[in-house]
């Protein structure tokens, strides 16, 4: 069975080049475009990765990496920060919160997909 | 006549209550409450200057010559003048460095020399003879007017063993004795003694001017009555002018003068009053008008009272010198007499008292104890109190004095008049000015030049003066007296190298303070001074410059406690020793005795309270002996020196710094301060600026990747793809032009190009050119211009940008097919305004200002990413206040937001300053 | 020495006693004149001896001359 990727980003255009990408990898997927869509998806459609941007409106991507992570229920959720703040700080800062992995944009697409299949465990 | 038997009941009735009154002086000093501790007491003290001398030998002076008796008392007037100053120091110096006599003064200025010491007490003491023989023949003279018939031939010569006046230098020495060396004090601070001269003082005073109160009122009818009578005889009459028939009188005149001046400086009494027993410095500030007073009020009746003898007597032989005694026994005024008696008592054993008891100390201090310690038998002998032995060797010198004093008015006394024995003394102190005043002032002054000096001048005034004075006497043979020594004419004592016409004291004074003057100006300057010298010197003439902490201390070596406080408990006692070791124990901030650290600061300390008890010539070198020394050079005293006044300089720099510092670190935590929020504004900047640039850099990069790696992609997809990687790419750009344009502008960087504006044609040409926009979204563009408005003075195309920016806000927020956008252009007498108007959601007012910040866009409408970079109406802002206009917002949540922008018609000097 | 008010006035004063009692000044007073009754020049004299007395007293006692600002130790 394919894995379920929630992908989170404000930017529409952004969320078109991930699901298609994400979508030639064979996984599933299902989108939400602010913080407070990300967390009602996450408990609706239960991904098993969260590809998160960080600057959004409502509730940011450290904010719902903080709030996923304060739940128990999500522990076994794989979270992959995406975004184009690079600072060490930023990075620090999400992997503090949690995060399985950050990385920054622009991404390189194939670099992106090798790091979910290492975390969903799959075959490259 | 007056029964002798009274007389001397009187006598000693009146001692024994100057002695009461000293007792109960040192019983309060000993309680804590002094009771000479005030100005008053202080100046009245300095009254010892007159003595039997005044009593007598004023009167006596005045009936001779006239005024002459005068320029005894003017001097000191004089110097009280300039005492505020000079004596003041001499008391800081005195007071600082333990000095209790002038001979400690002179010898520790000259690098505490105890030669110089003792050279200085034997000119005192051979200059102080005549001075205590003048007292006893003042009290003989007077005790013999009283008790024998008036008018009487002076009693013939006795025998010194029946001689009464032996007995009154006995009774004298015993009183001395006892006023002043009961017991020691290492101060030399003698309060009973000081309340016994005050008291002397005010008898002194009131009985003379009992006196005068009496001849001038009782005798005759008043002053104008005494000179009436006087003009209408001659030779009574001439002394009321200056010219007594001396050669040179202006000469004779002012040498009297000065050496007055000099001598109520310098006489050991006078020292010993002013300076050692001085209790605070302010008090000199009264003596010094107060004590001019004294003078001028107890000479007042001498005139009233010398005339008024001469009238009153006539041809009779009464001695002037006892009119103050013979006068009121003449009228049967007993009472009076025995009052003016015991007030001339008074004189006499004040003066005695006192100078006996200054010269026994410089002959024990300076004299005696060097001679001690020379000897190796008692300066081995490490052990034993020797305050006992001092104690004694002053009361010897006590009675040596007096001794001496009777001798010499036995051989020579009788031969003069007072007046011109005192004149003697007052010449052989007067040879210590060089040398002291030089000293306080000159720090070229040597110890060669001071001991040349002195000596030089001492001999002068011994041959000019001294020997003279016995050879009148019969005692010496006189010819080189009247043929100069060896027959050489010009050495005759009174006639030096020929110098004639002036009298014998002033010729004296001439020669010996020349001498003296020359000799030790001379030698000072001849040879440098050596450390020892040097050193005293600084701390001698700048002693008003130094505070205490940092004087600096002029030694260097090892010591140990045990050996000074040996040193302290032989010279002065057990007791005050330890107290003396525990009071320095708490000044220095050491907790315990056994504590205190043997540094040169402990040497000094001990060395200065020794100088107090065997003066500081003889502490030099006992404490040398007692501690292990280095010798100091100039090199070492300067280099001391140097480093006092570096240390000093070092801590005001210090202060200086240190408050400037604070200053600094208080000016740099505000500058860190804004540093920091700058820091943080611009990289809250630097951030958002990557945020933005990379978010299309995302999308082109991702969807380029995606069709690389799928070249089988479908061709809808692919189409999509590539639309967005344009409008991404295009988006990029905008915003890289706009970064750069808005940091050009805030550089001042930008290129403006401004000229005659008509906004009404920017207006419609921008709307002409945002008129598909907002078709396409259905959205009303109404404009509400005027016929013509007035031009204003900016850059065409930088305000079509800020209108199109406008334009193109009001087209993303009105609401789609039910927009309306309003642009409304208007003009006044100064401005040109115009306002785009959209309906579409408002901006809360607490984001309205957020509206004109850089990246800012409006948060709450959640999926309506604008577009936009967020840069737009930052620059418009810019763009607008650079020609001196103003953009601003009104809105209300639910009813749209309003831009609004106004340029001035007079922008043209604004916007020439910032190219 | 000279430095401050109170010394500079005081070494003034000092000078003028100088000349005033001495020659030539002092010559002016010595004629044989009667001045209230009483002659002219011991008159003079302990006149202006009164008169400096007056003078060292106003110099020295007056509230506002300089105090010396290190004391004692």
């Amino acid at each position: 069975m394919s894995h379920k990727i929630l992908i989170v980003d404000d930017e529409p255009n952004i969320l078109v080049s991930l699901e298609f990408l994400m979508k030639r990898e064979g996984y599933q997927v299902v989108t939400a475009r602010d913080g407070q869509e990300a967390i009602e998806a996450i408990g609706t459609e239960q991904p098993d990765l969260v590809l998160l941007d960080v600057m959004m409106p409502v509730k940011t991507g450290f904010d719902v990496c903080h709030e996923v992570r304060a739940n128990d229920a999500y522990k076994g959720l794989i979270i992959v920060m995406l975004t184009a703040k690079g600072r060490d700080t930023d990075v620090a800062k999400g992997l503090a919160l949690g995060a399985n992995a950050y990385m920054t944009k622009p991404f390189s697409t194939r670099e992106l997909v090798q790091k979910i299949h290492e975390l969903l465990g799959d075959a490259a | 006549m007056i029964p002798v038997a009274l007389v001397v009941a009187v006598s000693f009735a009146y001692l024994l209550l100057l002695f009461a009154v000293a007792y109960w002086a040192d019983a309060r000093s000993r309680q804590g409450r002094s009771v000479i501790g005030n100005a008053w007491v202080y100046a009245l003290s300095m009254g010892v200057y007159c003595t039997a001398w005044t009593y007598f030998g004023s009167v006596g002076r005045a009936a001779g010559s006239g005024v002459w008796f005068l320029p005894i008392y003017l001097g000191p007037m004089l110097a009280m003048i300039l005492a505020w100053m000079v004596v003041r120091k001499m008391i800081r110096i005195s007071r600082t460095y333990r000095i209790t006599s002038i001979a400690d003064f002179i010898a520790s200025r000259y690098g505490k020399s105890q030669l110089l010491a003792g050279l200085v007490t034997l000119i005192t003491v051979v200059g102080i003879i005549p001075y205590i023989a003048l007292q006893l023949k003042g009290v003989a003279s007077a005790f013999a007017v009283l008790t024998q018939p008036l008018g009487g031939v002076a009693s013939p010569a006795v025998p010194w063993w029946q001689d009464t006046t032996l007995y009154v230098a006995l009774a004298l020495a015993g009183f001395t004795i006892v006023f002043g060396a009961r017991h020691l004090d290492s101060t030399e601070r003698h309060e009973g003694m000081v309340a016994a001269i005050a008291v002397e003082s005010l008898v002194k005073l009131v009985a003379f001017l009992a006196v005068g109160v009496f001849v001038t009122w009782g005798l005759f009818q008043g002053m104008q009555d005494i000179f009436a009578q006087a003009d209408a005889e001659p030779r009574i009459r001439r002394l009321l002018l200056f010219g007594q028939g001396q050669p040179f009188p202006y000469a004779q005149w002012l040498g009297m003068t000065l050496l007055a001046m000099f001598s109520v400086i310098l006489l050991p009494r006078q020292f010993q009053v002013m300076v050692v027993e001085n209790v605070q410095e302010q008090h000199l500030r009264r003596a010094v008008w107060v004590f001019p007073t004294y003078l001028l009020l107890i000479n007042v009746f001498v005139l009233p009272i010398a005339i008024g003898g001469l009238l009153y007597f006539g041809d009779r032989p009464f001695n002037p010198e006892t009119f103050v005694l013979s006068l009121p026994l003449a009228e049967g005024q007993t009472a009076l007499a025995l009052l003016a008696f015991v007030g001339g008592l008074s004189a006499a054993t004040g003066m005695v008292i006192v100078e006996a008891i200054a010269v026994s100390t410089m002959v024990c201090n300076d004299l005696v104890m060097p001679l001690l310690l020379r000897m190796r038998r008692f300066s081995a002998s490490r052990s034993g109190n020797l305050t006992g032995l001092l104690l004694t060797i002053r009361r010897l010198a006590i009675l040596g004095i007096l001794l001496l004093g009777y001798l010499y008015f036995h051989l020579a006394g009788e031969a003069y008049a007072l007046v011109s024995i005192g004149l003697i003394s007052f010449a052989a102190v007067a040879q210590f000015a060089p040398a002291m005043l030089g000293g306080m002032y000159w720090k070229g002054g040597t110890r060669r030049g001071a001991m040349a000096g002195l000596l030089l001048g001492f001999a002068l005034w011994a041959y000019t003066l001294m020997l003279p004075s016995l050879a009148k006497s019969g005692w010496l043979a006189d010819d080189f007296l009247q043929h100069g020594l060896w027959g050489l004419a010009w050495l005759k004592p009174e006639a030096l190298l020929g110098l004639h016409g002036l009298d014998n004291l002033t010729h004296s004074l001439f020669w010996s303070l020349l001498v003296n003057l020359a000799a030790y100006v001379g030698l000072s300057l001849w040879r440098p001074p050596s450390a020892a010298e040097a050193s005293q010197a600084l701390l001698f003439v700048d002693v008003f410059h130094r505070q205490a902490g940092a004087r600096p201390v002029f030694w260097r070596g090892k010591a140990q406690v045990s050996e000074l406080r040996g040193l302290m408990t032989r010279f002065l006692g057990g007791a005050r020793a330890e107290q003396l070791l525990r009071d320095y124990a708490r000044q220095t901030g050491v907790a315990d005795v056994a504590q205190i650290v043997p540094d040169a600061r402990l040497v000094q300390f001990v060395e200065t309270q020794l100088a107090g008890a065997i003066g500081s010539a003889s502490a030099r070198v006992m404490v040398a002996s007692a501690v292990d020394e280095e010798a100091l050079d100039l090199d070492g005293v300067m280099r001391i020196l140097d480093e006092a006044s570096q240390l000093r300089a070092y801590s005001h720099a210090l202060e200086e710094k240190s408050q400037s510092l604070e200053r600094a670190t208080a000016e740099l935590r505000e500058a860190n301060e804004k540093l920091k929020s700058l820091d943080r504004l611009k990289d809250d900047f630097m951030s958002s600026v990557t945020h933005e640039l990379r978010t299309p850099l995302t999308s082109i990069r991702a969807l380029s990747e995606l069709m690389h790696d799928d070249p089988d992609m479908d061709g809808a997809q692919r189409q999509q793809f590539l639309d967005i990687i344009v409008a991404e790419a295009e988006r990029l750009s905008r915003l890289v032009n706009q970064v750069l344009d808005m940091a050009k502008i805030e550089a001042g960087q930008a290129d403006w190009h401004a000229s005659n504006v008509d906004l009404k044609q920017v207006l419609e040409q921008s709307a002409g050119s945002m008129a598909e926009t907002f078709r396409e979204r259905g959205i009303r563009l109404v404009l509400s211009l005027p016929d013509a408005v007035p031009m204003v003075w900016a850059d065409a195309d930088r305000l079509t940008q800020v209108v199109l920016n406008l334009l193109s806000n009001a087209a993303k927020y009105a609401p789609r097919d039910t927009g309306i956008v309003d642009v409304h252009l208007w003009a006044d007498a100064r401005r040109v305004s115009f306002e785009v108007k959209d309906n579409g959601p408002g901006i809360p007012p607490d984001q309205q200002a957020m509206v004109f910040e850089k990246f800012r866009q409006v948060a709450g409408d959640q999926h309506y990413r604008p577009g936009g970079t967020g840069l737009g109406l930052p620059i418009s802002r810019q763009i607008v206040e650079h020609f001196g206009g103003r953009l601003w917002l009104t809105s209300t949540p639910g009813q749209g937001a309003c831009f609004g922008v106004e340029l001035p018609l007079d922008a043209r000097g604004r916007s020439e300053e910032t190219h | 020495m000279f430095e401050g008010l109170v010394a500079q006035r005081l070494a003034a004063l000092f000078v003028a006693a100088l000349l005033l009692l001495n020659f030539p000044l002092l010559a002016l007073w010595d004629h044989d004149l009667r001045v209230w009754g009483l002659p002219l020049f011991p008159l003079a004299l302990f006149g202006i001896w009164a008169a400096l007395i007056v003078a060292v007293a106003w110099v020295v006692e007056r509230p506002g001359s300089a105090r010396e600002p290190d004391t004692p130790d």
